[in-house]
């Protein structure tokens, strides 16, 4: 049987070989940590601590106040130097806390909890907010929040998203290379969270060894006794490799042919998704009661020395992380975070890795190459994972037609970038379209308020 | 350590190497093996026309680029090169220079620039070349030679479509039999005579996914479909479909003319509802219309609705529903 994909969809170089055989290295807390109060997608958390006040391992330090926020955790023990504005890798400077590493990595002792599969869904869903997870796939949606599902919404399918389209990265698979049965722990309680009958586990056929680990498990079963009985609850898919097939919405036409209608949520059918790394720290959270503040994440290109895949404490510098894997060499010209399809690119080594961070990357950029005008090939329409016709929007936002852009679905990209990478014109197709969702957003506020 | 800097951009950070010269340019390597068999049927003659059909061009395109204050790069796009070429392959052999001169520079003129040059063109430029030279010398462009392998001693003689329509070929049996159709051995325009070598060349684009395969096929499908009634209704009056496939321009124009990306639609639905029109046209006028040919109306025609289609035919979007 072939496996399973979405329509479109584009085949970039995938240059995970430099990592790919890199096992997770657990890099040393760095002297200073800073560590930002917005990480996530939502509202910022609000600053616990003072400057001056000492923390401890893993102690919260801002905490959500609103739905959409998620609660920050100390990465180490030490005294808070500073809670001020400091450059953020997503592009807007916001408040975080700097901390000093005073080296003892001193943590509360906690008293033995209960067993994490005898937590009820609220149990859960109240531990996973405490502890600040947070989608680590890289678009950083509070997990909490994607596990309340609303009441007249049943869910029946949990799917684990191994896919780790992006190229070059590869730290999600080496989580699921060397720690398949945390994955499979989180997942159950995930599974028991957002009330869905069956996981299924999908992953890229270029991972197979990740596929084959997983399989290895499949006679085990991770969760409640009372529920012991039932394993035909979890799946093992193979997807074939092509971008974006971790994309949530393709992700699901894929496995289970529904479609998530426009402007709607997965929930809308059924389904909830979560990436392997945040599952990952789900379990962690339940079984050790350790909060989200470190990060696995792949460090390479080839203006890296020495690329590794790394687990990395949340604030810890991105000079820091490019020090520890020997540093940038010459050819390194531009610097991101995240893969290079939809990473945001970096004027500055000093701002830290955050929960979202799911790489760090740096290259010798190509030759710029030159832009046409739109020769309309259709390129960008063939390859868009959302059937969108990128083209007329760029020409709608650049005519500042807001009404047709919309209605042609502005709202509806999801910036993968496969637009602009086949775009023969070199036109910046997503830049185009990223003006028009903002204009769009704010002429609706306005029309609202 | 000294500051570094790094390049700032947005999102996607990788690029495809495929870049508008590099299509262009594969079209032309398209073009070769037709124009091969013009030199090997034509000979000197298939030198001559396409010379002064892509020198025109270029000189046009510069002195509008000039005028435009335009940077002139965009000469070595290779676009300019295309429709002197195109152009050239649906010039009859026999055509006095000077006029192909002339069909040149309109073609990039009128036919491009004057829209704003490369991508923003609604009709396609060596199809307003070539129809402007219809109008302006109409005996010059429906006189025809044969090629030199056809080893007969005459000035003129007609194309298979012009015998079929005006010469009662079919009923005459004097219709040119499809081996010749397919290789070429045939009266007619300098590039659109060899079946063989246009679809060879097709066959290249649609590998390197240059052009849409809805075209031709669509193409393809509905003059079949059109010709295959009438041929069934009445195989003593009308030619069968394979004919018609072979036969004149409809596979330079299938292939290379109707493909052209800016004045073909975007959206999928909207290339079928396009190359089914062609299609359609192609057979109305070779059936009931007054010239034996009618593949370079067609697509100018359906070119004239392809800003229409592109506005109103919108994909649907993942996840959309169907209005109730």
């Amino acid at each position: 049987m072939a496996n399973k994909s979405f329509p479109r969809g584009i085949h970039p170089p995938d240059l995970k070989e430099m990592t790919v055989d890199k096992a997770l290295e657990i890099m040393p807390p760095p002297e200073r940590v800073i560590i930002p109060l917005l990480q996530h997608f939502g509202q910022p958390a609000e600053s616990l601590v003072q400057k001056g006040e000492d923390v401890y391992l893993g102690q919260k330090i801002g905490v959500a106040k609103t739905l959409f926020s998620a609660s920050v955790h100390s990465s180490v023990s030490g005294k808070v130097l500073a809670v001020d504005d400091y450059s953020h890798p997503a592009g807007n400077p916001c408040l975080a806390i700097t901390i000093s590493n005073d080296g003892q990595e001193r943590v509360v002792q906690k008293e033995a909890g209960k067993d994490p599969f005898s937590l009820t869904p609220d149990e859960i869903r109240l531990l996973i907010k405490d502890s600040g997870i947070v989608g680590l796939g890289g678009a950083a949606f509070p997990t909490a929040v994607k596990l309340t599902p609303p009441k007249d919404k049943p869910i029946d399918t949990l799917i684990i998203n191994g896919c780790e389209c992006e190229p070059m990265l590869t730290a999600d698979y080496r989580l699921m290379l060397e720690a398949p049965e945390d994955i499979l722990r989180g997942a159950e309680l995930a599974r028991i969270a957002c009330g869905a009958k069956r996981i299924i586990i999908g992953i890229e056929d270029n991972k197979r060894e990740a596929f084959q680990a997983f399989k290895k498990l499949s006679s085990r079963f991770y969760g409640p006794a009372s529920n012991s009985g039932d394993f035909s609850s979890r799946e093992l898919a193979l997807l074939k490799t092509k971008y974006p097939q971790g994309a949530e919405k393709n992700l699901i036409y894929a496995l289970l042919r529904r479609k998530v209608p426009r402007g709607g949520l997965p929930f809308d059918v059924g389904v909830v998704v979560q990436n392997v790394g945040t599952v990952k720290a789900v379990w962690e959270a339940a079984s050790s009661g350790k909060p989200l503040y470190e990060k696995a994440l792949t460090v390479t290109g080839n203006g890296i020395k020495n690329p590794k895949n790394l687990v990395v404490r949340i604030g810890t510098p991105f000079q820091k992380v490019i020090d520890f894997c020997g540093g940038l060499n010459d050819e390194a010209e531009v610097l991101v975070m995240g893969g290079p399809m939809m990473g945001i690119a970096q004027w500055t080594t000093e701002v830290p890795v955050v929960k979202g961070t799911s790489g760090i990357i740096s290259w010798k950029d190509q030759q710029p190459q030159r832009e046409y005008a739109c020769i309309r090939c259709g390129r960008c329409v063939e390859h868009c994972p959302m059937a969108l016709a990128p083209t007329q929007l760029a020409k709608y936002v650049q005519f500042d037609n807001l009404a047709e852009a919309e209605k042609w679905g502005v709202l509806d990209c999801v910036e993968c970038g496969c637009c602009q990478y086949s775009c023969p014109s070199k036109i910046p197709l997503v830049h185009w379209i990223r003006l028009g969702k903002n204009r769009v957003m704010s002429l609706k506020r306005k029309r609202s308020s | 350590m000294a500051e570094r800097t790094f390049i700032l951009q947005s999102s996607p950070h990788f690029r495809d190497k495929d870049s508008v010269p590099r299509i262009m340019y594969s079209v032309l390597v398209a073009l070769a093996p037709a124009f091969a068999a013009s030199l090997y049927f034509f000979r000197f003659r298939a030198v001559a026309l396409l010379l002064s059909c892509v020198i025109p061009c270029l000189v046009t395109e510069a002195l509008f680029l000039k005028l435009r204050k335009k940077p002139l790069h965009h000469l070595r796009d290779g676009s300019a090169i295309i429709t002197g070429v195109l152009l050239a392959m649906t010039l009859p052999p026999s055509l006095p220079l000077d006029s192909a001169v002339i069909g040149a520079v309109v073609a990039i003129a009128i036919g491009k620039q004057v829209f704003g040059g490369l991508g923003y063109n609604i009709f396609n430029p060596a199809l307003v070349g070539r129809a402007f030279l219809q109008t302006a010398f109409p005996v010059a462009m429906t006189t025809w030679i044969p090629p030199v392998t056809l080893k007969i001693d005459i000035a003129t003689f007609a194309t298979p479509l012009a015998s079929l329509k005006f010469q009662n070929a079919l009923a005459l049996g004097t219709l040119a039999p499809l081996k010749n159709l397919f290789w070429g051995n045939i009266g007619g325009c300098l590039g659109e005579t060899s079946a063989f070598a246009l679809l060879l060349g097709g066959l290249f684009l649609l590998l390197r996914r240059v052009i849409d395969w809805r075209i031709p096929l669509g193409i393809i499908l509905s003059l079949s479909i059109f010709c295959g009634v009438f041929w069934i209704a009445n195989p003593g009056k009308y030619a069968d479909p394979l004919f018609h496939l072979l036969a004149g321009g409809l596979l330079l124009g299938a292939l290379f003319m109707a493909t052209d990306l800016v004045t073909s639609p975007i959206v999928p639905l909207a290339t079928w509802i396009y190359a089914l029109g062609i299609g359609f046209l192609v057979g109305l006028i070779r059936l009931f219309g007054g010239y034996p040919e009618g593949v370079m109306y067609s697509i100018l025609i359906m070119n004239a609705f392809v800003p229409l289609l592109n506005h109103y035919i919108r994909p649907r979007i993942l996840g959309e529903r169907r209005k109730k």
